[in-house]
């Protein structure tokens, strides 16, 4: 994904629909796109009338204003459209936990982040004001989509006029063969790890040599840890706005059960998620 | 060349572990006869055990100056496994024990292969205390009789506890000489036991207790041999017995029970005491280490494991690493694997050379010996110990005493971990909390700036200890650790006492390690060890306590004469017309340490609103400058975004130091002004310092590190920043 022309919003009429639209008004306004609202369900006057009052509310969009309506099951239809409309990114909306700063993907959003044909764009705080995007983390994993991923954060990060990007490299802690058991095995560790970060480095920079970078402060961190997991928990501890992804290769239901890559993030948003596809 | 060089330093340093050595022998000689009586076991094969383990575990184990032999954990486990697998004939329960210790010691090899060795990790602190506890109160009670001079005490722990004072009254009223005189000498080694730290001649310390007690009921047997015209009063079955040839006659594991119930109960008891006591040894005596070594415990475990198939085939008992022997080694300046080589060497040559003047050392001499380590283990003081930790552990700590003496070791164990899961649902009042998060991965590690961060996310507890135990691991102890438990809702007592371990550790080998994000928790109790849970609900059970962190500030202030309140309000009036907090909302200051002018402060503050909001906790400095200064903020170039606030002012560049207008991000409304404030002096102060956020406004200058809490160093360098800036302004 380097252009997004279209950009897809299911319309629940729900307390956060006011947000949720202002939120995707703007980012269209902002990549230039044109907006999709789809909304499963009846088409009545009512409806209607609230979504146009809420868009004439909002800024108005450059690109205009395509409405669709149509029953069924919300994750079939929403599917549908993505693939029907050609549409380069999808926004869905997260939950909050009881009581709790916490979020999370629910059950039919996630399913839908599985199986989309597009990028998905998972907003834990949509608001009515802007917040400025001021801190972007990039999975920078090895992995041949990884590239694609690193472009468009910078493609979306110019478009967010946001200055600073880090870029994360998980790393398996087994890739280190060393475990570590006393002093030796430790220094051994370590020297392992200096090597692999500055492997890692020198990928991502490889991959950096042909993006233009000079709008950001790019900052590039390695981790040892759970593939998927350190990465939500480094966005977190580091207050990022947005973090950006590569997209699940598959999952299926082994995946779910035991936990791991992208099912950490959709358990307990860490921020808002880019998944890139 | 350094290969050799470390080989030559293990051989100069032989002499002093050979001395090393020959000290623990001294111990491990009646500690060994005498674990091996109390365990039901013929007193040889409690030497066996420390000559197999000095052997194999200096050739093969990972550590350094552990001392290997029979432990005092596993007497329970063994008396019992003996009588519940003999069925009443104590020499062929032996034998099945034997077949028991064998496969033990397989079990430990396949546990170091699986690296396996944080087994302890999994259990509260509190009940492993309670748990040693029952086994000191165990041996006590047994050994008390012996040490009486009645061999034939028998019954449950509790059934002889309740003897006791019967048997000190029929010490007194018997007409058996043999016991009675026994008994006086059992009572006199006891106190001898008890007030040897008191003596403080040098000559009797150059001997260990045990080894006195020994020499002197090994004398009094001489004495009445050779200078005194009466008998030795004590009968023959009060003395202690070694088989006649003792080089030949090794007892063989008889391995006829091996699938009874039973069988597997005593295996799996007798696996789990000795990894758990040799863990927590090995751990113990890293700390001691004087040349600060870290041990490989998972070789280490491999090793014992060896070393007990070994024994158990030559009819000795457990090996495991033991605390106590090590220490003695520590003290006198063992620094290698020798010195344990050593002390088995010459446990060979007093079997070899004494075995006619061992046969002559009296049953309740031995038995006082572990009289004394048993009430040791436990004793009143460990309980007020962990009371004073908080009452929840003491009841984690009696519950698992009680149902260890009132049933087995594994079920009180068992017991234990319960109660403390139990407990802490109850306290945190929410086991979603751990239900949900038990399997999630909840650390995270990286390096930044030359430091280890590492987050902790939701609960951080004996259940999930070994996640974050595994991260610290891997950090070297000479670097700098930043743990952050700002993200948790709850740490447990066996996180923060390890935790505070490692703080040793780190200081010992010139690192440093700090725990933040606790000051904003409720603790159970002031000790430093008492858990902590988030202050969510309006509970009044639970004190407000300094941390750690909040405690090395006081001491900071106190260093540099600066004032410091833990939970003070003063400051908040102020910061709310600093740009910084145009949109920020402050909702509580904390950890103030000031002087006159500068004010460093945690702060704790929100962004957004209802669902969008987001609350951050960071270390500020606020300085009140003399004169006055123009409003400006200065960052370094590109790396913060708060210019934000600022929005539509351009750098303004300072043409005489193009270097610094490269460097720095500069903006403000008044450029005259800020131009002529910005002297070439302060120019080069910036510069040359670590490089904040600074806001100022006419209320002063807001310094702004991470957008996190800054550990106790971090705010020191803050200070200091601070005074410099100061005094140039």
């Amino acid at each position: 994904m380097q252009k997004i022309d279209k950009i897809l919003i299911g319309i629940a009429f729900s307390p956060n629909l006011k947000p949720n639209i202002f939120e995707a008004v703007r980012l269209a306004n902002m990549f230039e796109a044109e907006l999709v609202g789809v909304h499963v369900g009846e088409k009545t006057v009512q409806k209607i009338a609230d979504l146009n009052s809420l868009l004439k509310e909002a800024d108005t969009l450059k690109k205009g204003f395509k409405a669709i309506w149509q029953d069924g099951n919300p994750v079939d239809v929403i599917l549908q459209t993505c693939t029907n409309e050609n549409i380069d990114l999808l926004i869905l909306g997260a939950l909050q936990q009881e009581n709790l700063l916490k979020y999370y993907v629910g059950s039919i959003a996630r399913k839908i982040t599985r199986k989309a044909p597009c990028s998905v764009l998972l907003l834990i705080k949509p608001s009515i004001e802007r917040f400025k995007c001021k801190h972007i983390v990039v999975s920078g994993l090895k992995d041949d989509r990884t590239e694609e991923t690193i472009r468009t954060s910078f493609l979306v990060a110019n478009k967010l006029e946001c200055k600073k990007i880090t870029i994360v490299e998980e790393i398996k802690q087994e890739e280190l063969h060393v475990t570590v058991n006393d002093d030796k095995s430790l220094r051994r560790a370590n020297i392992a790890k200096e090597r692999i970060t500055k492997r890692e480095d020198r990928r991502v920079k490889n991959i950096l040599k042909n993006i233009d970078c000079s709008n950001q402060t790019v900052k590039m961190q390695s981790i040892f840890g759970k593939r998927g997991y350190s990465i939500g928990h480094y966005a977190k501890v580091k207050r990022a706005d947005l973090l950006v992804m590569n997209a699940p290769a598959k999952s299926g239901i082994l995946d779910r059960i035991f936990t791991h890559d992208i099912e950490y993030i959709l358990s307990e948003l860490p921020t808002d998620v880019l998944i890139v596809r | 060349m350094k290969k050799k060089n470390s080989f030559k330093a293990f051989v100069s340093e032989i002499p002093k572990n050979l001395f090393a050595g020959f000290v623990v022998s001294l111990i491990a000689l009646p500690l060994g006869l005498g674990l091996a009586l109390a365990s039901g076991a013929p007193p040889i094969s409690g030497l066996i055990a420390a000559i197999v383990g000095g052997i194999v575990v200096s050739l093969l184990g990972g550590s350094n100056v552990t001392i290997t032999g029979p432990g005092n954990g596993l007497v329970v486990v063994i008396l019992a496994a003996i009588t519940t697998l003999g069925n009443g004939d104590m020499q062929q329960g032996f034998l099945f024990t034997l077949a028991a210790i064998v496969i033990s010691g397989i079990l430990l090899i396949i546990l170091g292969f699986l690296k396996m060795g944080s087994l302890g990790d999994f259990f509260p602190s509190s009940a492993i205390q309670g748990m040693l506890a029952a086994i000191g109160i165990g041996i006590l009670a047994k050994q008390i009789h012996v040490m009486l001079g009645n061999t034939d005490a028998n019954g449950s722990i509790i059934d002889l506890l309740l003897q006791i004072p019967e048997g000190i009254i029929n010490l007194f009223k018997t007409d058996n000489s043999s016991m009675f005189y026994a008994g006086l000498v059992g009572i006199a080694s006891l106190l001898f036991m008890i007030f040897y730290s008191k003596i403080r001649n040098r000559y009797v310390q150059l001997i260990p207790a045990p080894m006195w007690i020994v020499v002197l009921s090994v004398g009094l047997y001489y004495y009445f041999d050779v200078f005194s015209t009466t008998e030795y009063p004590i009968d023959k079955s009060l003395l202690i017995n070694l088989p006649d040839d003792i080089l030949s006659s090794f007892a063989f594991p008889d391995f006829g029970k091996i699938f009874e119930i039973n069988f597997i109960n005593a295996v799996i008891g007798i696996t789990l005491i000795s990894s758990i006591e040799s863990l927590l040894s090995i751990k113990a005596v890293d700390k001691l280490d004087p040349l600060k070594r870290r041990s490989n415990v998972n070789k280490d475990i491999r090793a014992l494991g060896l070393a007990t198939v070994i024994s158990g085939f030559l009819g000795g008992l457990n090996v495991v690493t033991v605390i106590a022997r090590s220490s003695v080694n520590v003290n006198n300046n063992g620094s290698n694997k020798s010195a344990n080589f050593f002390h088995a060497l010459f446990l060979v040559a007093f079997i070899l050379l004494f075995s006619t003047e061992l046969r002559k050392i009296p049953l309740p001499a031995l038995a006082a010996i572990l009289v004394y380590t048993g009430y040791k283990l436990a004793s009143p003081e460990n309980i007020v110990r962990v009371f004073k930790v908080g009452k929840e552990q003491l009841i984690i700590f009696l519950i698992t005493l009680l149902t260890t003496i009132a049933t087995s070791l594994i079920t009180g164990i068992i017991v234990g971990i319960l109660a403390t899961f139990i407990i802490h649902i109850i306290i945190i009042k929410n086991a979603k909390l751990f239900f949900k998060n038990i399997l999630k991965p909840n650390v995270l590690m990286f390096k930044e700036d030359g430091k280890y961060y590492v987050s902790v996310k939701n609960f951080s507890s004996f259940l999930n200890y070994t996640k974050l135990k595994s991260k610290l691991n891997q950090i070297p102890e000479s670097e700098e650790a930043i743990i952050d438990f700002s993200m948790c809702d709850f740490v447990d007592h066996s996180v923060m006492e390890n935790m505070n371990n490692y703080a040793q550790t780190f200081t010992r080998k010139g690192g440093h390690f700090e725990v933040i994000g606790l000051d904003d928790t409720k603790s159970i109790s002031s000790h430093p060890f008492a858990l902590r849970k988030i202050l969510t609900l309006k509970t009044t059970s639970f004190i407000k306590v300094l941390t750690k962190r909040q405690k090395s500030l006081k001491k900071i202030s106190k260093e540099m004469h600066w004032k410091y309140d833990a939970f003070s309000a003063q400051e908040v009036e102020e910061l709310p017309t600093f740009g910084y907090f145009k949109t920020r909302e402050i909702n509580k200051v904390s950890n103030v340490l000031s002087n006159e002018d500068c004010t460093i402060f945690d702060i704790q503050f929100s962004e957004g609103e209802l669902i969008a909001k987001q609350v951050i906790k960071a270390t500020m400095l606020h300085i009140h400058p003399k004169n006055e200064v123009p409003d400006f903020t200065l960052d370094q170039e590109g790396i913060f975004e708060y210019i934000l606030h600022f929005a539509g002012y351009k750098d303004i560049g300072i043409d005489a130091h193009p270097d610094f207008s490269r460097r720095f991000y500069l903006s403000g409304k008044n450029e005259e002004k800020i131009r002529a404030f910005f002297t070439d002096e302060l120019i080069l102060f910036f510069e040359s310092n670590k490089q904040y956020h600074i806001e100022a406004s006419k209320n002063g200058l807001l310094i702004i590190g991470k957008e996190r809490l800054a550990s106790v160093k971090e705010m020191k360098a803050l200070a200091y920043f601070g005074i410099a800036l100061q005094k140039i302004i």
